[in-house]
């Protein structure tokens, strides 16, 4: 019964293909979009993942990771008075204006690493050596500098000279970063060197990183160095999910998002419960046929379920399939940020399990409560 | 199994009664039908428009229930059997052939032929087997594989025919079986069902207002007004009506 019941489903090719098409723009929708959303989120976290410390100390203030309270550079010494830190190194990170050799202006997120350790280095050097970051004005720029510079005819390369608020930097290497939320190229140099080309302040310390010693556990570490020295520390990864959390609570972006997934939920609802439930009624005369004949509840119930699941993993697979595609060209090009766990596909899977549900629970309704002795009528 | 029923007896109701909605727009579609269908005979109801004939198919087939009195089919009182079971007992005495076919048009003759034989637990190869054999007897053997629509009227009245007795169901309920046919091809669907359905264990009741099929009833019942005004034999029909 059950295949003849995929082929009554099958045999009505319009009302099928409603179906699937509207589950399948409901999966895309969703699915495409908190992929989008997701990637969005995981740019505010780029700075935490290029530089990969396991701790982060900041001012008492700050509370993610784009967001800096210039600190006192004595501020490195008290933290590497805290016991059980191994080492701790300032790191320098701000935005800041490079002038091309064009004449325009380009915002760039210079990031200063301590010179001595290089702590803080791009994971990637796609051509020349981290350690010419030690020669005079030296920088290191990532991919994402090259193609913003390539777009107004500069080609990036080992030797180009630019400027930095009037300083000379000149390329010594290129490297490959995660790319940020603000979409600006990471320029990096040693500390000493960030600070000349950064604007006079008092206070120009902007993070402080740390590294445990062997055994010493992180999260004590962190409340040791928070109750010692009176600024804020955080564990890598409670850092990337507070700022995340930050932008979920600070921006729109969540609400605007979220509003489009909505709207695939209604969509997937509206045309898949409405479609099936017509489809039920149409074959309802029929359904009612095989009551008369002997077919108990539970059997057409299977068959409805049936037809609804069927439905609903054909409109998922085609819906998340054409989304995977779209991530996989946008990944190419680097935007829209992109980012589709395996979560992801599991909530697409359960929103579009519960519309079927729904949409078959309407039908079964229908059938318990119609009477087999319609076929008379 | 009731032990007073006579083993000739297919269907007796006894003072069967059937009411539809409340209060000022209540219709008594059965007001005490009382009336037995022979096992071996082929019986007719007829009567006008409304009268409650097919209010008593539905009861008697038991896909309706009703209110008062009793219908016991091949001595089971339906009454006493639970849904699961009275589905089950129609599944497997009971076959049937509507007016409008209700052949499922996205299914091909062999696989609507087939749901009983599925219904009744048989295997997709034995259902298939014993479905193909059974068309090819009814004369559509050469149709198995096509769908409803691409079968004439009287085509798909072979093939609900096929499908009310693959399973060999010992009553046989026909509602209007040629009110969608042709006067030839209405004669040819009686004619198969009374060559391959009528036997001494089976009874065939068929309701009907064609007069032209009646010369094939062993007996005709008569109904008025949601009542067995009387019952004939055919002989006794042709006496007071042709």
């Amino acid at each position: 019964m059950l295949r003849l019941a995929l082929k009554m489903l099958f045999g009505d090719r319009a009302k099928y293909g409603m179906l699937v098409c509207g589950l399948s723009f409901c999966a895309l929708l969703m699915s495409q979009q908190t992929s989008v959303f997701c990637g969005l989120l995981l740019w505010t976290t780029a700075t935490v993942r290029n530089i990969r410390v396991p701790i982060w100390v900041a001012d008492s203030k700050v509370e993610q990771a784009n967001e800096v309270v210039p600190m006192r550079e004595i501020e490195v010494q008290r933290v590497r008075s805290v016991p059980g830190v191994q080492w701790a190194v300032p790191l320098f990170w701000g935005i800041q204006q490079a002038r091309l050799p064009d004449g325009t202006f380009q915002a760039i997120q210079l990031t200063g690493l301590d010179g001595a350790s290089l702590v803080g280095r791009p994971a990637i050097i796609r051509s020349g050596r981290i350690e010419d970051l030690r020669l005079p004005n030296a920088v290191i720029v990532d991919q994402v500098a090259i193609s913003k510079f390539a777009k107004r005819g500069i080609r990036l390369k080992i030797g180009t000279v630019f400027e930095i608020n009037d300083k000379e930097a000149r390329v010594v290497g290129i490297c490959e970063t995660q790319r940020s939320f603000l979409g600006q190229p990471y320029v990096f140099t040693t500390y000493s060197r960030a600070l000349e080309y950064a604007p006079p302040q008092r206070k120009l310390l902007s993070f402080i990183l740390v590294q445990p010693k062997p055994g010493q556990d992180a999260g004590t570490l962190v409340r040791r160095i928070s109750e010692c020295s009176g600024l804020r520390a955080f564990e890598s990864d409670a850092f990337s999910w507070g700022t995340l959390m930050w932008y979920v609570r600070n921006t729109g972006i969540p609400i605007s998002f979220g509003t489009v997934v909505l709207l695939g939920l209604v969509v997937g609802i509206a045309i898949a419960g409405q479609t099936f439930y017509l489809f039920v009624h149409e074959n309802m005369r029929f359904l009612a046929a095989l009551k008369a004949m002997g077919a108990t509840f539970g059997v057409l119930a299977q068959m409805v379920l049936l037809q609804a699941f069927t439905v609903g993993f054909i409109g998922y697979g085609i819906g998340v399939g054409i989304a995977a595609i779209f991530g996989n060209l946008v990944l190419q090009k680097g935007e829209p940020p992109f980012y589709m766990p395996w979560q992801i596909l599991v909530f697409t899977g359960a929103v579009i399990l519960v519309i079927c549900s729904l949409s078959a629970a309407v039908g079964l309704v229908k059938i318990a409560r119609t009477e087999a002795a319609m076929v008379f009528k | 199994m009731s032990a007073s029923l006579s083993p000739q007896i297919a269907v007796r109701t006894v003072d069967l009664g059937k009411t539809f909605g409340k209060g000022e727009g209540t219709v008594h579609a059965l007001k005490g039908v009382n009336f037995e269908a022979l096992c071996g005979e082929l019986l007719m109801i007829v009567g006008p428009s409304g009268c409650g004939k097919t209010t008593l198919l539905s009861v008697i087939c038991g896909t309706l229930g009703h209110d008062t009195g009793s219908v016991t089919v091949f001595g089971q009182d339906l009454a006493q059997l639970s849904s699961g079971k009275l589905t089950a007992f129609r599944g497997k005495n009971v076959g049937f052939v509507f007016q409008q076919f209700n052949l499922i048009p996205t299914w091909t003759a062999l696989e609507n032929v087939s749901v009983p034989l599925l219904l009744n637990g048989s295997s997709h190869s034995d259902a298939q087997s014993a479905s193909a054999e059974l068309l090819r007897e009814v004369g559509i053997g050469e149709k198995l594989h096509s769908l409803p629509t691409e079968l004439s009227g009287g085509q798909q009245q072979r093939v609900a025919i096929a499908r009310a007795l693959v399973h060999r169901p010992r009553l046989l309920i026909c509602d209007e079986p040629t009110a969608a046919l042709d006067a030839a091809s209405g004669r040819k669907v009686l004619e198969l069902i009374k060559a391959r359905v009528c036997s001494p264990e089976r009874c065939v009741i068929v309701v009907t207002h064609d007069s032209r099929i009646f010369p094939f009833a062993d007996r005709i019942a008569e109904m008025e007004d949601g009542q067995m005004k009387a019952v004939h034999s055919a002989g006794e029909w042709k006496a007071l009506y042709v």
